[in-house]
């Protein structure tokens, strides 16, 4: 029984002694008293519920705009300006894109929140994060929104 | 009269000699904090004669009480129960006093570093505040209403099962401390403080499930669960935390629709 070798001081940390310990490391936002009591809103609760519900709507929507648009009837080199205004003369197509984008961006926009708060350390990080994520989600919504309902066939 | 005591002791040592034989020697490599010392926790080898057969906190025990003296580590009851040495033993987290030597391959040097997530207060012991305040958050006493009643409060076997998995939590972190969404944001409650509060939101005595469900259903409560498993596979007491965790979801979602 030996002990192959004893702490050993390195030049920069041999400062440090009982009168002057090294600074201990907070773990990253304990729980302390200062902690602000946050309001208690059913919101994750939607939001998770959302996820999993328009998960399984944008299965059956993706799966099937990647069909129609990738495989059937040509394949991708059919799809051109003269096949989208084909498809968007019909409400039925408005409807799905317009679904798809919503559900799409949505998910995709919590999903990316989710990310945010598991893995941005600082408050402020996180804060510029997700307003960048908001303002992004808001104007893809927003510009993909107004082209569906605004599309003008015979533009030019 | 006294030779055959002499050949019984005897034999009780040349058993303890051949004993000796079955000893291996292992390495522990323990990573060593200490503030009054360095700011740095440092990896530190440490060379044993053991029994494969006995535990690693034997081992710590061999390296604290022959070798150095200034190791520290919790340890109370040493038979799995309190739940004080919960640390991760070659990347695992377990409890020192029921992980063997054999299991863990001694021919590597066997790793022993306090566990993530809590400050390091020296060595392996960690601050564990955090963790017990999440615990406390919960409220995990019996809550009722009305007048006590003049007999104990009676049960079904039926009833009492629906909870009997949480009631197993020994309260040694090794759950919390293996959750990744803990490890980077000590707001979030953790499986251990989950794993309480559904041990009496499913008690049918209990009549505060919903000011529990209330405080878990918090932007810090059980929705930011990703069901990595990881406390699944960290409970020593082979709790089905995540499935409680679901439960609690579940339960929530239910009440509200």
């Amino acid at each position: 029984m030996s002990s192959t070798d004893s702490v050993e001081l390195s030049a920069s940390s041999a400062a440090f002694s009982p009168d002057n310990p090294a600074p201990v490391i907070e773990p990253p936002r304990a729980r302390t008293k200062r902690t602000p009591r946050v309001t208690r809103t059913n919101f994750e609760l939607y939001g998770w519920l959302f996820m999993r519900l328009s998960g399984i709507v944008l299965v059956v929507l993706v799966l099937g705009h990647l069909l129609i648009q990738l495989v059937l009837d040509g394949g991708v080199t059919k799809v051109g300006f003269a096949f989208v205004a084909g498809r968007w003369a019909s409400p039925f197509w408005q409807g799905w894109d317009l679904i798809m984008l919503w559900l799409a961006m949505l998910h995709g926009g919590n999903g990316l929140r989710t990310v945010i708060n598991d893995y941005a350390e600082r408050a402020n990080t996180r804060f510029w994060l997700k307003t960048l994520l908001f303002t992004a989600t808001a104007f893809t919504i927003l510009l993909g929104t107004l082209v569906i309902f605004t599309f003008d066939p015979n533009i030019r | 009269m006294s030779t055959p005591t002499l050949e019984k002791h005897s034999d009780a040592l040349d058993a303890a000699e051949s004993g000796a034989s079955h000893l291996i020697t292992v390495t522990l490599r323990i990573r060593r904090f200490n503030s009054e010392v360095s700011d740095e926790a440092n990896w530190i080898d440490y060379q044993l004669d053991i029994d494969p057969k006995e535990r690693v906190l034997d081992a710590l025990h061999k390296v604290k009480w022959e070798i150095d003296g200034t190791l520290t580590f919790r340890r109370s009851c040493a038979h799995g129960i309190c739940g004080s040495d919960a640390m991760r033993i070659n990347g695992r987290n377990r409890l020192a006093c029921k992980t063997l030597i054999k299991d863990i391959n001694p021919e590597k040097p066997i790793t022993v570093e306090p566990i993530k997530g809590l400050t390091v207060l020296k060595d392996l012991v960690v601050d564990m505040d955090p963790f017990f305040q999440a615990y406390r958050d919960v409220m995990p006493f019996l809550i009722t209403k009305g007048n006590e009643p003049t007999r104990e409060r009676l049960q079904s076997p039926e009833d009492r099962e629906r909870f009997d998995d949480t009631t197993k939590c020994i309260l040694c972190a090794a759950c919390t401390s293996s959750c990744p969404v803990f490890w980077n944001d000590g707001q979030y409650f953790g499986p251990a403080a989950i794993v309480n509060a559904h041990r009496f939101i499913f008690d049918s005595r209990d009549e505060g499930g919903e000011q529990r469900l209330e405080i878990l259903n918090d932007k810090d409560g059980v929705w930011r669960c990703r069901t990595t498993f990881n406390c699944t596979d960290a409970c020593p007491r082979g709790i089905e935390v995540t499935k409680a965790i679901q439960e609690v979801k579940r339960a929530l979602i239910t009440r509200r629709f």
